[in-house]
């Protein structure tokens, strides 16, 4: 199906059994321990050894030497793989750097061997007996030091943001130094790991020259494509299966060294391998969220009307690395008649920098979101009211597209009403709570909508289940569910009659899990099948499709009626589709909105920052599943909060690799640190997004959280804080006097 | 790991016996942080000896008006226990401000004193570290050193003690008492059971090789509002980048043991007559000598004003 033209009705707007907020259909399975994950699928390859993971013990350099001899003699060791017995290896289209180092080292914890043996516990305790010699070489490991010569360049995010080197509307230079209010800022954010719970693992089993690979993986296509391409065999060789995913925020959107190793060690040791990272390699052996310095400068008449807005990103990365594309919202959340953006790339030897959950616009928003508040104090203004003042229905950059949807303004005003935005002191530093400094504060919420294709196979059985196939991922999203919602509508069935099947490449490619696209794409795919598999009905019943209507467990048309099932009686019925886009995405700007509200208690003594309570308003389109959803933002804004105030991967910029590599060193929130959480969903449909109308949510829930939360800690305080996370000592000496 | 053996000790003698002989060998009992340690080979003992059937599990009275709390009373049930709540309030709250539920469920009181550090360059085993490795150096000096020691440290080693519990005993005045090979006994005050690092940070505590604890006891109960204030980024289950276990009287005079500071709890008697003129002036004192980083100077100040957070509470309570 090409989905060209603005949806008009369709069964999907029935609504009986889309946009209830139904439990999740895998809800139990996760509750009982029951949901089969890479590592314990079930029933698991018959004979299977265990793969340890050697990650490198230098960021940058050569291998002179390995010795061996210890690990193989090691009890129930079978095989070692490293770069020399690996045979000849490409590398995958997605991966920046090589999944198996040597001799050359690339980064810190870059796999260099995988020692295979009877029991995981041998394994690991060989991996430890590995002796390497290295010739350690000098590296580039410090941003701000790199980024003074690094060059201007463009670049996008697998997961859809894009943004190119320099980009100029109108004259900023000479419009920002007549403006009557100016404001320029600098702003730092960290880099961040995904810190998922379920690590990167893997099941690999050869059979000939057929591979079979249980994973978890948040795309499909892309990881059994790159591990084909780096395995040098064909793609159609290789069964690739994700059908649960424990949380991916982005690292898992690739092929990872668990899934190649565990290939090569499988195909080493003549059985089948599982492997799993170990908690200590997720932060350096895998990506990370880049650092970012952020320059932004905002010019304003007097009114608030903004003239000219710009903002300039640095990042680094490994060679043939791109950029984060923290400027891509400055695009478009504003008007403004005069713009630029620009992005610099600097070289890093600290390991690969990639998407995690809302590359480009989670730091992004971090940034701009407090420049619009700083900015906002400055003219005396309301930050909402700042906002509502620079809304803009069109591409600030091509004033010709219009927003397919954009309620901004909605938003903020549903905010300011329900959070008792009015009850917030304006002049920082005046509310206290006992020891507590209180304060509020809001940022508003943007991420880009993405139309990506997707297919799906559609069956109908004798007993008239519904079977769906597709090879979209569930990484605790609630794909499965959504997923049912859409063919119990399309089929005109309750959702107990619908199956879904997820996450194997044998069912067709979907969009996958990233970049929020996954709920709109896969299931206008589902939409898609679903319409072919309605005219397959119509057609075996003798009914005239265009006619025929799918309800309550039957078909009618005029004033004929058959039971669903009917029309598989002699047999099951199949279809697949899949969804495709026109231009209807270049002709408007499709992007999703919302508002965060925070406030925070700042400990007067300590300068500790703990949030009191949130509020996200989101405007996204057609919410599928309202539970699901709020499931998505709530988790969203946690993170959020955990980017505002703990989250930093530590550079050691002399040894090239990020420090606090585990969960007790990486802070992520904890129960104790999330209060009450709100979350409002606007009515909303998008007839220009897909059939569904909806769009995603995954990641607005926390694009703009972050500076919701500082611009709550600086009306607390009355202490400006521009590096994330905020830590207490970057405002402890600036605190007012303890009362 | 590395491959181990294992047995259930006899007895306290027996176990102290077996751990003094067999090199390599190591007591385990909640095993929270042993275990972790084995696992990445930072600690790789050949034998362990179980000492969680030898009893030593009981909080008792002494003749003195003090509790005698047996090494192997598990966190939670220490800080739930009447008795402490209410002669040694900071000790149930700092306990409480430690691990999670699941690992104070576990963990010991002799277990929590022998804590290894989280200074994380001990955790990786790829780098330099005299506490892990001695004389292979130091990773953490010039390198990432937020969390590290700003008092009593040495060129060898910066580590922190991360205990909660130790602080608050470091407060009260507790003794360790243990068992040897020969089966004599003795009570080290708590202030002399922890070592600073010195050149050999790989000793972290007195204890001679094979000598188990058998309990820690605490003297009478002091008065005062017992106080623990634990900074950290994260609300629960992180280790604390300062803290302060204060027991404070009427008069604003009282006593003051700091943690997150130095490579044991940190206490300094003499600062102490300061008390009442406010916690610069204990601070100053507590403080005095101390060599922060750049990434740690903000303890310094921060130990400051979180004894004047808990010097509030007391005057508020």
């Amino acid at each position: 199906m090409r989905f060209d033209t603005p949806a008009g009705t369709n069964p999907i707007d029935r609504l009986k059994v889309v946009g209830k907020p139904l439990d999740r259909i895998d809800g139990p399975l996760k509750t009982t321990g029951t949901a089969p994950y890479a590592y314990e699928h079930h029933p698991e390859p018959a004979n299977a050894a265990y793969g340890y993971v050697v990650g490198s013990a230098v960021a940058k350099g050569r291998i002179r030497s390995m010795d061996l001899s210890q690990a193989k003699a090691a009890p129930g060791v079978i095989a070692i793989v490293t770069a020399e017995n690996a045979g000849k290896l490409g590398k995958g289209s997605f991966n920046t750097v090589k999944l198996l180092g040597g001799p050359e080292v690339d980064h810190y914890h870059q796999a260099i061997a995988v020692v295979v043996a009877e029991t995981f516990e041998q394994a690991r305790a060989a991996a430890n007996l590995v002796r390497v010699d290295y010739a350690r070489a000098k590296g580039r490991f410090d941003l701000d030091e790199e980024l003074k010569t690094a060059p201007l360049t463009g670049g996008s995010s697998d997961e859809g943001s894009s943004a190119p080197g320099v980009d100029r509307v109108g004259k900023f230079e000479a419009a920002f130094a007549s403006a009557p209010v100016k404001f320029d800022a600098t702003y730092t954010t960290p880099d961040q790991s995904h810190a998922m719970m379920e690590p990167h693992a893997s099941i690999a089993a050869w059979d000939g020259g057929s591979l079979s690979v249980w994973t978890s993986n948040q795309m499909i296509d892309w990881g059994r494509g790159d591990l084909a391409k780096t395995l040098n065999i064909r793609k159609d060789k290789i069964r690739f299966m994700s059908p649960y995913v424990g949380g991916g925020f982005g690292g898992k959107l690739f092929l990872r060294s668990d899934a190649l190793m565990a290939a090569l060690a499988a195909r080493a040791a003549h059985r089948p391998v599982k492997v799993a990272l170990q908690r200590p390699l997720i932060a350096n052996n895998t990506t990370h969220r880049p650092a970012t310095r952020q320059r932004i400068r905002i010019g304003a008449t007097a009114d608030g009307t903004i003239t000219a807005i710009a903002h300039e990103s640095g990042s680094g990365d490994q060679p043939e690395g791109g950029p984060e594309t923290a400027v891509n919202q400055t695009k478009l959340l504003y008007a403004g008649a005069n713009r630029m953006t620009s992005m610099r790339l600097a070289v890093l030897d600290l390991p690969e920098g990639n998407a995690m959950r809302a590359p480009g616009e989670a730091p992004g928003m971090m940034a701009l979101e407090i420049a619009m508040d700083e900015m906002a104090e400055k003219l005396g203004m309301d930050p909402i009211a700042f906002r509502v003042r620079n809304d803009t229905q069109v591409d600030p950059e091509k004033p010709e597209r219009r927003f397919s949807e954009r309620n901004l303004i909605g938003c903020l005003e549903q905010g300011r009403q329900r959070f008792g935005w009015s009850k917030r002191n304006p002049r920082p530093a005046q509310v206290r709570d006992g020891r507590w400094l209180v304060g509020m504060g809001m940022a508003a919420a943007f991420r880009n909508h993405i139309n990506m294709p997707s297919g799906a196979r559609v069956r109908l059985g004798r007993d008239g289940i519904v079977t769906v196939e597709t090879d979209m991922t569930d990484i605790g999203t609630g794909s499965y569910t959504i997923i049912a919602q859409t063919a119990a509508e399309m089929m005109g069935l309750p959702i107990e009659r619908v199956v879904v099947k997820l996450g194997d490449s044998s069912f067709p490619v979907s969009a996958g899990s990233g970049g929020q696209f996954g709920a709109p794409n896969s299931t206008g795919g589902v939409y898609a099948a679903c319409v072919k598999l309605r005219e397959a009905v119509a057609q075996r019943l003798g009914y005239d499709p265009a006619n025929a209507v799918f309800e309550d467990g039957r078909v009618r048309a005029g004033n004929r009626s058959a039971a669903l099932a009917e029309a598989a009686k002699d047999g099951e019925l199949s279809a697949e589709d899949r969804i495709e886009f026109g231009d209807l995405g270049k002709k408007y700007q499709q992007s999703t909105f919302g508002a965060h509200f925070a406030e925070v208690g700042v400990d007067s003594y300590t300068g500790v920052v703990r949030v009191r309570r949130m509020l996200a308003v989101c405007a996204a389109g057609r919410i599928l599943n309202p539970k699901s959803a709020r499931s998505q933002v709530i988790g969203a804004m946690t993170m959020g909060v955990g980017g505002a105030l703990m989250e930093e991967l530590a550079v050691d910029k002399r040894f090239g690799f990020f420090v606090n590599h585990d969960l007790a060193g990486y802070e992520v929130p904890v129960h104790a640190d999330i209060p009450h959480q709100e979350v409002i969903f606007l009515d909303e449909t998008d007839a220009t997004a897909s059939p569904m109308k909806a769009k995603g949510i995954g990641e607005l829930g926390l694009c703009g959280v972050g500076a919701a939360v500082a611009n709550a800690v600086y009306n607390a305080t009355g202490v400006r804080v521009r590096d994330y996370p905020l830590t207490l000592e970057k405002h402890l000496d600036r605190l007012p006097p303890i009362a | 790991m590395k491959a181990f053996t294992y047995e259930r000790a006899a007895s306290a003698q027996d176990a102290a016996a077996k751990a003094s002989s067999l090199q390599g060998a190591r007591f385990i009992a909640g095993g929270t942080n042993l275990l972790d340690l084995m696992k990445l080979e930072i600690e790789t003992p050949t034998h362990l000896i179980d000492v969680n059937g030898l009893g030593f599990d009981k909080i008792e009275k002494t003749q003195d008006g003090g509790l005698r709390i047996g090494a192997f009373v598990r966190n939670t049930a220490l800080a739930a226990d009447m008795r402490v709540r209410k002669g040694y309030g900071v000790l149930s709250r700092a306990l409480l401000a430690g691990a999670s539920g699941q690992l104070r469920n576990k963990a010991t009181t002799s277990g929590n004193l022998l804590q290894r550090t989280r200074c994380p360059y001990f955790y990786d085993t790829n780098q330099p570290c005299n506490k892990r490795r001695p004389g292979s150096g130091c990773a953490a000096i010039g390198g990432y050193s937020r969390q590290l020691a700003i008092v009593g440290a040495s060129e060898a080693c910066v580590a922190t003690h991360p205990s909660d519990m130790a602080v608050a005993m470091r407060v009260l005045d507790a003794q360790v008492e243990t068992v040897n090979a020969a089966g004599q006994t003795r009570a080290i005050p708590i202030a002399e059971f922890h070592r600073l690092p010195g050149d050999t940070p790989h000793i972290d505590t007195v204890l001679a090789p094979g000598e188990l604890i058998t309990a820690v006891t605490l003297p009478k109960p002091i008065g005062g509002v017992h106080l623990y204030e634990k900074v950290r980024d994260r609300a629960s289950y992180a280790f604390a980048l300062v803290s302060v276990a204060a027991v404070i009287q009427k008069d604003g005079s009282g006593r003051v043991a700091i943690g997150g500071v130095a490579h044991k709890p940190w206490r300094v008697e003499a600062a102490e007559a300061a008390m009442p003129q406010g916690a610069k002036a204990v601070a100053a004192q507590l403080l005095a000598g101390a060599t922060p980083t750049e990434d740690n100077a903000f303890k310094v100040p921060l130990v400051e004003r979180t004894l004047a957070a808990a010097m509030h509470e007391a005057r508020a309570a």
